[in-house]
């Protein structure tokens, strides 16, 4: 059944995206940034919490999910470590995704040429 | 002549009626592409749950596998294939933010591999992440005053 709303709630996101791209001209680039802020302040309030409660995957894998970590991140350390925990909290969330990533997309470089563009 | 005018009539009907049922097909296909990732990645999510998995671990697990997965079809050129169809579904999953650091490293790759694989890989996500980070920062400033 969770697969279920994570397949609705997560495609749901991605029609707001491709509104947005259809709609209003921003290019991709700009759509990830504005997913991300949206989520880590929808995530400061805790309201983006309650969406992953609901639709899991279907909220998380999305990038607003991404700026969501970022606040819950930065509210656990500010929460464990103070004031330090301001300027360590969003890093230290956004290490794990942001690592896989450049590890394997440097390595995908690699071992891959460049194709030639017809 | 009758064909000629024909043609014109009918590419004002297309005119017409494709902005709105492009936008409609679009969201279509975004919709579906982009709940199918989220889609396997909650199944991912549910099978390390139930093998006892903490939240937060499972989480990043899905990621991690979404990220790779994405990653590798970046590669074997099959995500940007995707991405042709599916236009948003396919960029707003964490696999769209994998496949924008994938994708340029590799194209720049000529360019060396400090300021081509290491600088261009950042072109999409560096944004995002320098965004992330200010957003965190506004965030974690307000909850500590507020808390």
């Amino acid at each position: 059944m969770n697969i279920l709303w994570a397949f609705i709630v997560g495609g749901a996101i991605c029609v707001i995206g491709q509104l947005l791209i259809d709609l209003t001209k921003l290019t991709p680039a700009r759509i990830l940034v504005l997913f991300v802020v949206a989520g880590c302040i929808l995530g400061g309030f805790g309201w983006y919490d309650k969406l992953v409660e609901f639709a899991g995957a279907g909220a998380s894998i999305p990038l607003p999910g991404f700026g969501n970590l970022l606040a819950r991140g930065v509210k656990k350390a500010v929460d464990e470590r103070g004031f330090l925990g301001v300027i360590t909290g969003g890093f230290t969330a956004m290490a794990g995704g942001v690592t896989v990533a450049v590890v394997f997309g440097y390595l995908a470089a690699l071992i891959s040429s460049p194709k030639h563009k017809k | 002549m009758a064909t000629q005018s024909d043609k014109k009539q009918y590419d004002e009907m297309v005119k017409a009626a494709s902005p709105a049922s492009t936008v409609g097909v679009n969201c279509i296909k975004a919709f579906l592409v982009g709940g199918s990732i989220c889609a396997i990645g909650q199944v991912f999510y549910n099978m390390f749950h139930n093998r006892g998995f903490a939240k937060e671990d499972a989480g990043l697990m899905v990621a991690g596998i979404l990220i790779v997965t994405a990653i590798i079809l970046t590669v074997l050129g099959l995500y940007n294939k995707l991405g042709k169809h599916a236009g948003a579904g396919s960029v707003v999953p964490i696999t769209g933010f994998a496949n924008a650091i994938a994708a340029p490293a590799i194209e720049y790759k000529k360019e060396g591999l400090v300021l081509g694989v290491g600088a261009k890989m950042f072109v999409i996500a560096g944004p995002v992440i320098v965004y992330g980070a200010m957003a965190s920062v506004v965030v974690g400033l307000i909850y500590y005053f507020v808390k």
